[in-house]
């Protein structure tokens, strides 16, 4: 069956209750009977199948996430969302505070198996409904964070992440959902995937070569991992051989897969589409920087939104965001010099 | 300043002899545990930092001593007296201080955490006001599992005005959740007056806004806070939805360390420490004749030699491991480099 990564995601969230009673899902927007179904209808129709478990808050995220995180502490299996992940910061002290350091302050006494789902991506809503947080959240130990770039990885991501015992907090890409009706995306990407009737899942801290190459390796999650293959294709036509590495785990970063391509191809573009400061990209290429800096023919690289808020207007949006051209463009510059 | 209650005609009746003087003993030896912690922090004996439960005893006596031993608690970063109150064994709160690997977190939390789930005490939340949406939490885990437990937060005056307290208060409320929020209000949110950062007279006026109920007890009188947490807990439990508690208190101490608290007017601070909840809470016992004066005698002698024991415990014993840095942070995998 061909599923978005909404349907996937949906699927997933309705295993994970059928399953287990301890599951249930809490956020703005959840249970209301013609209502959203959060804001990108990921759990559109599921009141009706699990009554009473799925805990419509008020516009609370401090609350959402306090009370995912006191649930989890006894025993319950929350699955909690935010709108946008910007509101994230909203909740910021329960989430970096509580949850990414109650179990480890306790001494290991105690576990928080909860899931954080929080859509993420620049879509022509301005600077506070658009900011992907990854790199800040990777700065916090103690949760677990993935991205799933496709519908097949939604589902297999979210099957681990509701059987794991640790915080796992999910990125989405609005872009990429396939959301329907009156909450579809402009300037959608198809994530689409077969998803297979035979069960799977997909473990924490395993990225995926999307593209195999020889020339240079392009890294990249979500919405970024999508346009570097589209900037590989191009690429391909000049005879640059680009091996393509999607992410789907922030933390744990997947090492053996990033050292392991970098390997072979000695050159590196971390692209993403936040800005470059305090990025994704510094972390990782100061890892390859300090495991094997004797295997890199070319500077380590990163294409990235300015260090700026994003801004509104289609046309500068669209200089923001590091564009499959820009991506190509950078590749292009680093093969003629290196 | 509330009068004394007719706390002589009848209170030990109400509670009975063995839960009083239960209650007494708890007091004791949250004083004295504390008044051991300040002398080996003063003399250098002890790391890190301290905020003191002093004063305030009453409070966690009174409040855990009306709660069931499944039922949960989370505290603040004044955390010493609720540990002691909800049996948390003494020696492990005092290996905790001291950063040992016998401590109730084996040395990672310190005093600003101190707890121990299974025995009912979330480790203490030391960011003011953010226990308050995690016991809606514990609270929201009990009702959708059904189960008849109560989750019970403790938090100052000053967390109230955080949007953790509005939050968490309102969430508690429209869910109709077994929670109780107990406010201390001890007049001081470290060295500002509550008079200057809050308009209304009481904390329990804000219930109001949510839809709750409160109620005010007076904190320095035992009898009377476990009365009122009674209500509180057993209505939660019950069914009843939520209660947002004030409790009237002092604390004697500095808000932390070395603060010698000079903010606090002389007389105000000798008033409230004419009416302390310990010698009030002694009187009533020998005047009710609920506790001759050598009971008393000896129930401070037994705590005296039991914060001796703790204290040598937890000095004794050994800080942790140097792989303890990077244990207990994930369940299924180590730390990643």
């Amino acid at each position: 069956m061909r599923a978005s990564i909404v349907e996937a995601l949906r699927q997933g969230i309705s295993e994970a209750m059928e399953k287990d009673p301890r599951v249930f899902c809490i956020g703005e927007d959840v249970d209301i009977p013609g209502g959203f179904g959060g804001a990108f209808t990921v759990t559109l129709g599921l009141a009706a199948r699990f009554p009473g478990r799925m805990v419509n808050t008020p516009i609370s995220e401090a609350a959402i996430f306090g009370m995912a995180c006191g649930a989890a502490a006894m025993g319950m299996r929350p699955i909690a969302d935010v709108q946008y992940g910007d509101f994230l910061m909203n909740a910021a002290s329960q989430v970096v505070n509580q949850i990414a350091k109650l179990r480890y302050m306790s001494g290991g006494n105690l576990k928080l198996p909860l899931v954080m789902r929080a859509p993420v991506g620049v879509t022509g809503r301005g600077a506070q409904h658009s900011q992907n947080l990854e790199s800040f959240f990777l700065s916090c130990p103690g949760i677990k964070i993935v991205a799933p770039s496709t519908a097949y990885d939604a589902l297999g991501l979210l099957r681990t992440a509701t059987k794991e015992d640790d915080p796992v907090l999910i990125f989405e890409h609005k872009l990429l959902y396939g959301s329907k009706g009156a909450r579809a995306e402009k300037g959608t990407v198809d994530a689409s995937s077969e998803i297979p009737e035979a069960y799977y899942d997909i473990p924490m801290g395993k990225g995926i070569i999307r593209r195999s190459g020889k020339d240079v390796t392009l890294i990249g999650s979500l919405l970024m991992s999508h346009f570097n293959s589209l900037a590989a294709s191009d690429l391909e036509k000049e005879g640059i051989d680009c091996e393509v590495i999607d992410l789907r785990s922030i933390w744990p970063l997947d090492d053996e897969l990033i050292m392991g391509s970098v390997k072979k191809t000695g050159r590196v573009v971390i692209v993403e589409e936040s800005p470059k400061q305090g990025g994704i990209g510094a972390e990782i290429g100061a890892r390859i920087a300090e495991a094997i800096p004797d295997y890199l023919l070319a500077p380590l690289t990163r294409v990235a939104a300015p260090n700026t808020p994003a801004p509104f207007s289609p046309v500068l949006e669209k200089l923001y965001v590091p564009q499959p051209q820009r991506i190509a463009e950078t590749v292009r510059d680093l093969m003629a010099r290196y | 300043m509330r009068k004394e209650k007719a706390t002589l005609d009848g209170a030990v009746e109400k509670v009975g002899a063995e839960r009083a003087i239960r209650m007494y003993t708890t007091m004791v030896e949250i004083r004295e545990f504390e008044d051991k912690i300040r002398f080996l922090f003063l003399e250098g004996n002890m790391p890190g930092t301290v905020h003191q439960y002093i004063g305030q005893e009453a409070c966690a006596a009174g409040v855990c001593a009306a709660l069931q031993a499944d039922d949960v608690i989370a505290s603040t970063h004044r955390p010493h007296g609720h540990a002691i109150a909800r049996g948390l064994s003494m020696e492990s709160i005092a290996a905790e201080l001291y950063g040992r690997k016998t401590g109730c977190c084996k040395g990672k939390g310190g005093s600003m955490h101190i707890g121990d789930l299974p025995r009912g005490m979330l480790p203490a939340i030391a960011t003011v006001g953010d226990n308050i949406p995690i016991i809606a939490g514990m609270a929201l885990a009990f009702k959708l599992s059904d189960q008849k437990r109560v989750a019970l937060s403790f938090f100052g005056d000053g967390a109230t005005n955080e949007g953790a307290f509005h939050e968490g208060l309102n969430c508690a409320a429209v869910f109709n959740l077994p929670a109780v929020f107990v406010c201390e209000n001890n007049l001081y949110g470290a060295s500002t007056p509550v008079s200057m950062v809050m308009k209304v007279k009481d904390v329990a006026e804000r219930a109001a806004s949510y839809g709750m109920r409160s109620s005010i007890a007076d904190g320095m009188d035992v009898f009377d806070v476990f009365e009122k947490a009674s209500q509180a807990i057993d209505g939660a439990r019950a069914g009843e939805g939520p209660t947002l508690l004030e409790l009237k208190t002092f604390r004697y101490s500095g808000h932390s360390r070395r603060d010698p608290n000079n903010y606090m007017p002389k007389e105000e601070k000798e008033a409230w420490k004419q009416r302390d909840a310990i010698a009030s809470c002694e009187k009533v016992l020998i005047g009710s004749g609920a506790a001759s004066g050598e009971k008393i005698e000896e129930i401070r002698q037994a705590v005296t030699r039991k914060v001796e024991a703790a204290m040598k415990f937890a000095q004794d014993s050994p800080f942790p491991d140097p792989e303890a840095v990077e244990e207990g942070l994930y369940v299924n995998m180590g730390v990643p480099r």
